[in-house]
């Protein structure tokens, strides 16, 4: 195969980085949004490994031939992008495991895990949070000290 | 005996990346703290004798080559004026805000993640200062990751506060991650065609090899790492992920993020757009300094009406963050001597007026448990020292006169001026500081002005351990504004070397 079909490899990361930044941006709920990113992620890692690749390439370790002597044999593949994409996917499994942890506190104290709904639990939350403040303004002491506070912040509130 | 003139480059990362691990074995208590506070402690110093190393150095500029392999194969960490400044400016921040966190961290994260906390906290400074530090597009990359994964966690740390910590903390982790990976493609695409990962070698390949500016191939690079250093520093439209960040984070990192984190991800932009690109492919052959200045233009008005218009203090300061960055921006983007000098300039002008104004209302949290504006109300004389460090951060913000911020801005119309028909430039940095006056001066009316609302407890003046980091920041600014001798010098040969193309 020559041409644009050649390198296929480059299309299948930047089909593999859409699907991804697709479902980050189209998927409501936060644990397809963690592995979207997770495949939009693994796309770039496919172009970093392309890109190291060398017509009739091999890999670039010692060789051990018949007589016992060890020697090169050329041509090989760039190894740098290997091991720069082994650094990344590190990084890559970090950002899930911060995600992951995030999206099991965010259920626990909102129950769900769809963006939307949370979206508007917080939308909510910043009304009653500003309500709180217009009505502070006409609530006499006992509401201020007492129990109106405390409900006018979800109960969240460690003064 | 290790000779620590020699290692500076790599201590300034190394200790705090070690030390920083350590903190979770330091248990509970004050320990935490105390050990976190020496570690940025010590880096400061070694920022600071670095800095000197490199006003001292003839070639203005000191390289390391991390053990011993030379630049081609191996890691270099590049150190010229500036950034040895934004060294500065992160070591120095980074301990005034370590010192201040001690009694706001108590009062607003669990006795039993305290360690924890400041362990992140420690690694978060470690990776702005490599990114700072490095002359390696890769080891940008990985340091970039470094702190941004941990200020995703110390975001989250805000959520025994309020929920919408962890929501503001995902948010900024999935539009964080796709900008650092567009950086990480562009870094590839880069290396693609330059073969190398240092970014002399880059900037020197690309400007030798004739027809390579044109290549498709470098285009790709340049626009994947603008949009994804956009990203990174908040520029205006990519700025969503940032004042729910800033709003919902512990007090404490509030004003170590708007103090250094965006501040960082300005100096990447100056690496890659002037060192690597260089000036001429930037911001001549490219449109995007047409692109940045309208963005920067539309930032600094649409988040100036947006923070008139915030009950939240802290958000409203988070928006105004945005807009100062803007200006940050608009300076680069003129790409003439004193825009840059501008940007550079009021990095560090920002950086210790903002962090002082975080400082101000975490110590108003501390005191009263809230940061709206009806809770400032009257806090002008209970809490005389605080509201005055909030009043004169904003007058800083608005460009006054003996304030650091009017030396930057001073800087900035400047450049918007030498600029052909740049004059509704220099009208948009005015009506921005305009906006800037309307914001402050509702605090300032509320704390001085008006009566507490009543069945408000009273409240004593912050401790001096959070009013001694704040005014010897907000100080900062005043003496800085004063005397502009040294940010100035500094800017501007920042400034030279970036148009020069070489750090």
């Amino acid at each position: 195969m020559t041409g644009v079909l050649g390198i296929y490899n480059y299309w299948i990361y930047v089909i593999l980085m859409m699907i991804g930044l697709y479902g980050v941006i189209a998927k409501p709920n936060l644990i397809k949004q963690a592995i979207a990113l997770g495949l939009f992620q693994t796309g770039i890692f496919l172009y970093y490994i392309s890109m190291a690749v060398i017509d009739g390439g091999t890999a670039p370790v010692w060789t051990t031939v018949q007589d016992g002597a060890q020697k090169f044999q050329g041509p090989y593949d760039n190894p740098l992008p290997h091991v720069l994409i082994l650094t990344a996917i590190v990084v890559s499994v970090s950002v899930l495991a911060v995600a992951l942890a995030l999206i099991i506190n965010i259920k626990r104290r909102y129950g769900t895990i769809e963006a939307d709904e949370i979206e508007a639990m917080d939308i909510a939350d910043r009304l009653a949070e500003f309500h709180a403040g217009a009505a502070a303004d006409a609530v006499d002491e006992a509401a201020a000290e007492g129990h109106g506070l405390e409900h006018a912040h979800g109960g969240h509130h460690h003064g | 005996m290790v000779d620590v003139q020699a290692h500076l480059p790599v201590l300034i990362v190394t200790v705090p990346l070690i030390g920083g691990i350590l903190t979770i074995a330091t248990g509970r208590g004050w320990k935490p703290w105390a050990w976190a506070t020496f570690l940025t402690g010590t880096v400061f110093y070694f920022t600071i004798r670095l800095m000197m190393q490199v006003l001292a150095s003839k070639t203005g500029m000191v390289s390391y080559e991390l053990g011993n392999w030379p630049r081609q194969w191996g890691i270099e960490y590049r150190v010229d004026a500036l950034n040895a400044f934004i060294l500065l400016i992160v070591g120095g921040v980074g301990f005034i805000t370590t010192i201040y966190a001690k009694l706001s961290v108590e009062k607003e994260i669990p006795a039993d993640r305290v360690n924890f906390f400041y362990a992140v906290w420690v690694l978060a400074i470690t990776g702005l200062l490599g990114i700072t530090v490095t002359g390696d597009a890769f080891n940008v990359y990985v340091l970039l990751e470094i702190s941004s994964l941990t200020v995703y966690a110390l975001i989250a740390m805000g959520k025994d506060m309020h929920r919408g910590a962890l929501t503001a903390s995902l948010r900024y982790l999935i539009l964080g991650s796709v900008g650092a990976s567009f950086i990480l493609l562009g870094i590839g695409y880069l290396m693609m065609i330059t073969g190398t990962l240092n970014m002399q070698d880059m900037h020197d390949r690309l400007m030798s090899v004739p027809g390579i500016l044109e290549s498709r191939t470098v285009l790709v690079a340049f626009a994947f790492l603008l949009a994804g250093l956009g990203m990174k520093m908040a520029m205006f439209p990519l700025h969503m992920w940032l004042p729910r960040a800033y709003t919902y984070a512990p007090s404490a990192v509030s004003a170590l993020l708007a103090a250094t984190a965006t501040k960082v991800g300005v100096y990447m932009a100056f690496r890659f757009l002037f060192t690597i690109f260089g000036v001429g492919f930037s911001f001549g052959m490219m449109p995007s300094g047409l692109v940045l200045l309208l963005c920067a233009s539309a930032g600094i008005l649409v988040t100036g009406v947006t923070a008139i218009r915030q009950t939240n203090l802290k958000r409203m300061l988070a928006y105004s963050s945005v807009g100062q960055l803007g200006y940050i921006v608009l300076g680069f983007a003129l790409a003439n001597l004193h825009g840059i000098a501008g940007s550079v300039a009021h990095i560090f002008n920002h950086a210790v007026m903002k962090g002082g104004m975080f400082m101000a209302l975490g110590a108003v949290v501390y005191r009263t448990g809230r940061c709206d504006i009806r809770s400032v109300r009257g806090l002008g004389k209970q809490m005389p020292l605080t509201l005055a460090a909030f009043t004169v951060g904003g007058l800083g913000l608005i460009g006054f006169p003996l304030t650091a911020g009017f030396i930057s801005k001073w800087y900035l119309v400047q450049g918007c001026l030498e600029r052909p028909g740049g004059w509704p430039l220099a009208a948009v940095v005015l009506i921005g500081s305009l906006l800037a006056v309307v914001y402050t001066w509702r605090v300032v009316e509320a704390a001085y002005f008006q009566e507490p609302d009543p069945g408000t407890p009273p409240v004593e003046e912050a401790p001096l351990m959070m009013l001694i980091p704040m005014w010897t920041l907000i100080g900062a600014s005043i003496y800085f504004g004063i005397n502009a001798t040294f940010t100035g010098h500094i800017a501007l040969t920042a400034a030279r070397s970036l148009l020069g193309g070489a750090p």
